[in-house]
C-alpha cells in the first residue's frame, strides 16, 4: 500500500515558490531598479494579477526538463551509433538542416539572451520567473539543435560555421534582424513580439508540420530535438497568451499599443516564415503537407480561434492578414525561385523539383503552380540539362525592414512585383510591401540603421566587391563544396556512394575529365 | 464561426494513454495521426482528467507529467491538481 506524502497543492506551491520569493525594496526606489518598465507607455496597475496557468515551479521544472534531456540524448546516441544519416529519404533533405542550423538555431540563442534580459526588467515576480525558465529553455534548444546536427556535420558540407554565417550571410540577415529588432525594443514589445506573435501565433508552423516531415524523411534526431523543444514551446505559447491578456486587462490605454505591436510582429513573422514555407514544399523529399495546408490549419484555423477570443479586449486580427492568407499560394515558390538563382552565395544546395514533385506541387497549388511557377521551373531544368545552370549575378534589391529581396508579388496581380518606396530625410528607402513600409514609417529612426547585406557589399564592407571573395572570405562558405546546384555536388556524390550507386551526372564526368 | 482548441503529442508509448484518456473524456474530439505525432482537436474545450489517466496507467499520475510528451496546444489553459483544460471562452 502506497502512502502518499502530504504535499502542497499546485496553487499553493506556485505561490510559495514564486511570488513569496520576491520582496518589496526598502532602500532603493522601484523605479530605479526597473527603469525600463514604463517608457513604452504600457500601464501595469497590479502585477499580482499575472497568471501562469501551468503553475510551474523551479523544482518541477528541473525534474521534467531532466527527463526530457535523457530521452533526447538517448535518441541522439542511437541515431549516431546506427549511422542514421544513411537512412534519411534523400540527401537533398540535409539542406533543410543547413538552413535550420544557420538560420534558426542562432535565434534560439538570441531568444535566450532576450528572455534573460527582459526577465530582469519586470517588477512582477511571476513574469520574472516565467522569463527565467524560458531563457533556460531557449539556451537548451540552441544547444540540443547543435548537438543533433553535429552528426550531419561529419558527413555533409555547409554545417561547419553556422554562428559566423548567421552574422554575415545575406539571407541570414532576415532571421537575425528579426530577433535584433525584437531584442532592441522595450520589454513589453519583446514579449508581444516573441512570446505572443511568434511563439503563440506562428512557431507551430515551423516546429509541428516541419518536424513531422523530418520524421517522415527518416531523421529521428531532428524530429526528436524539434518535438523536445516544442514541449517547452507549449509552455511558452501559454505564457504568450497570458502576457497579452494580462497587459490588455491592466489598462485600456494598453489596447492600441498592443494592437500595433501585433500588426507589426505578425507581419514580421509572416515574412520570416517564407523560409519555412520553402523548406516544407521544396526541401522535404517525402511530403507531409503543403505550406498552404499548414498555414490553413495553424494560422487561419488556430489563429482565427485565438483572435476571436481576443475580440472581447478590443483586439482585431492583424492588419494585412488577408494579404498573408492569400500569399500562402505563392511564397514558397517565390522563395525557392530566389534561392535557386543565388545558390552561388548560400551554404546549402538547391535544385529543380523532380517530375513527381512538380506534380505534387500542381495538385497542392491548383490555382497558382502551373500558371505562374511551373513554366519557369521547367525552363530552368531544361537550361540545366543543356549545361547552362542558371545563376543570377545581379545582387537583389532588399526590403529595408524584413531584409528579404523584393521578390513578392501583389495580391491582385501575381505577375507584378510588390514594391513600395518612401523618402525620409532626403534618403530613399525600399520595401517589399505595405506591411513593411508601415513598420518603417512608425519608427524610421530604428530602421534607417538596418545593416543591409547588399548595401554593405557594395560599400566595400565585406572583404571584397565580387561575390566570390565575399562568399569565401567573408561568409566562410567553401566554394564548390557548400554552394551551387545539388546535382553533381560533393554531397550528392557522397549520397550516391552511401547508397551504392555510381554518379553519372554531367558535372561528375566533367570533373573526371579534368582529372 | 467554429473555434477549435487542440493539443498535439509525440506519438510514443506515454502518449497512447493520454490519447485514450482524452478520447474517453471528450467523445466529440477528433484524433488525427500524423508522422511521429498525434493531434487532437475539439470545439471550444478539451480536458485531461488525472483520474482517467490513473485508471489507464494503473499508477499515480501528476498532471504536469503531460509536459514531457506535449508538442503544442491551442486555447486558454486551466490547470490544477486534477485536470488540464484547454478552452476558448
Amino acid at each position: 500500500m502506497v502512502v502518499k506524502n502530504k504535499k502542497l497543492n499546485l496553487k499553493d506551491k506556485y505561490q510559495y515558490l514564486t511570488r513569496d520569493m520576491a520582496w518589496e525594496p526598502t532602500y532603493q526606489k522601484k523605479k530605479d531598479i526597473f527603469p525600463d518598465e514604463d517608457f513604452e507607455g504600457i500601464k501595469i496597475t497590479d502585477w499580482s494579477q499575472w497568471e501562469d496557468p501551468f503553475r510551474l515551479t523551479m523544482d518541477a521544472y528541473w525534474k521534467y526538463q531532466a527527463e526530457k534531456e535523457k530521452k533526447l540524448y538517448a535518441i541522439f546516441d542511437a541515431f549516431a551509433q546506427n549511422n542514421g544519416h544513411q537512412n534519411i529519404s534523400d540527401a537533398r533533405y540535409v539542406n533543410a538542416l543547413k538552413l535550420f542550423l544557420s538560420g534558426v538555431s542562432p535565434l534560439e540563442h538570441a531568444a535566450f539572451q532576450g528572455y534573460a534580459k527582459v526577465g530582469r526588467q519586470f517588477s512582477g515576480a511571476g513574469a520574472r520567473v516565467a522569463c527565467q525558465m524560458q531563457a533556460i529553455d531557449e539556451l537548451r534548444h540552441s544547444q540540443t539543435q547543435q548537438h543533433a546536427m553535429s552528426h550531419y556535420n561529419k558527413h555533409f558540407n555547409g554545417l561547419h560555421d553556422a554562428a559566423h554565417m548567421h552574422d554575415r550571410v545575406w539571407f541570414l540577415s532576415v532571421p537575425k534582424s528579426f530577433f535584433d529588432d525584437a531584442r532592441s525594443a522595450g520589454p513589453f514589445e519583446f514579449l508581444t513580439a516573441i512570446s505572443f506573435s511568434f511563439e503563440y501565433v506562428l512557431t507551430n508552423l515551423l516546429f509541428v508540420p516541419f518536424m513531422s516531415g523530418a520524421a517522415y524523411n527518416g531523421d529521428m534526431a531532428t524530429v526528436t530535438f524539434g518535438f523536445s523543444a516544442q514541449s517547452d514551446e507549449a509552455r511558452h505559447m501559454t505564457l504568450g497568451l497570458e502576457v497579452i491578456k494580462f497587459i490588455l486587462e491592466q489598462h485600456e490605454d494598453n489596447v492600441p499599443i498592443v494592437q500595433r505591436w501585433i500588426d507589426k510582429w505578425f507581419w514580421r513573422g509572416f515574412r520570416l516564415l517564407s523560409l519555412v514555407g520553402m523548406m516544407m514544399d521544396y526541401m522535404l523529399p517525402n511530403k507531409v503537407m503543403s505550406w498552404a495546408e499548414a498555414w490553413e490549419v495553424y494560422y487561419e484555423q488556430n489563429g482565427g480561434a485565438l483572435f476571436k477570443d481576443l475580440e472581447r479586449y478590443g483586439i482585431r486580427p492583424p492588419k494585412y492578414q488577408d494579404i498573408a492568407n492569400d500569399a500562402k499560394h505563392h511564397v514558397s515558390h517565390q522563395a525557392w525561385s530566389t534561392f535557386y538563382q543565388y545558390s552561388q552565395a548560400t551554404n546549402f544546395h538547391t535544385w529543380m523539383p523532380e517530375k513527381e514533385e512538380m506534380d505534387w506541387l500542381s495538385e497542392k497549388y491548383p490555382d497558382t503552380f502551373d500558371k505562374y511557377y511551373r513554366p519557369r521551373f521547367e525552363h530552368w531544368a531544361k537550361e540545366h540539362a543543356e549545361g547552362r545552370r542558371f545563376y543570377n549575378n545581379t545582387l537583389p534589391q532588399l526590403c529595408q525592414v524584413c531584409q528579404i529581396p523584393t521578390i513578392f508579388t501583389e495580391k491582385e496581380d501575381p505577375t507584378a512585383l510588390s514594391h513600395r518606396q518612401i523618402v525620409h530625410e532626403g534618403e530613399r528607402y525600399h520595401f517589399c510591401s505595405d506591411g513593411c513600409c508601415d513598420i518603417f514609417k512608425h519608427e524610421p529612426e530604428k530602421y534607417v540603421q538596418a545593416w543591409l547585406p547588399v548595401h554593405q557589399i557594395y560599400q566595400g564592407n565585406c572583404e571584397g566587391g565580387d561575390v566570390e571573395t565575399v562568399v569565401s572570405k567573408y561568409y566562410h562558405i567553401n566554394i564548390g563544396e557548400d554552394n551551387f546546384e545539388y546535382i553533381g555536388s560533393p554531397d550528392h556524390k557522397r549520397w550516391l556512394s552511401i547508397k551504392g550507386k555510381s554518379s553519372d551526372t554531367k558535372a561528375d564526368s566533367a570533373k573526371q575529365d579534368a582529372a | 464561426m467554429s473555434q477549435l482548441v487542440f493539443i498535439a503529442f509525440q506519438d510514443n508509448d506515454n502518449a497512447r494513454y493520454l490519447v485514450e484518456a482524452i478520447a474517453e473524456d471528450n467523445p466529440e474530439a477528433e484524433v488525427q495521426h500524423q508522422p511521429a505525432m498525434i493531434r487532437i482537436q475539439a470545439e471550444k474545450r478539451l480536458v485531461i482528467n488525472r483520474e482517467t489517466m490513473e485508471e489507464k496507467l494503473g499508477r499515480d499520475w501528476d498532471v504536469q507529467e503531460m509536459l514531457i510528451d506535449v508538442i503544442s496546444i491551442g486555447g486558454n489553459v486551466d490547470e490544477d491538481d486534477d485536470h488540464f483544460i484547454l478552452q476558448w471562452t
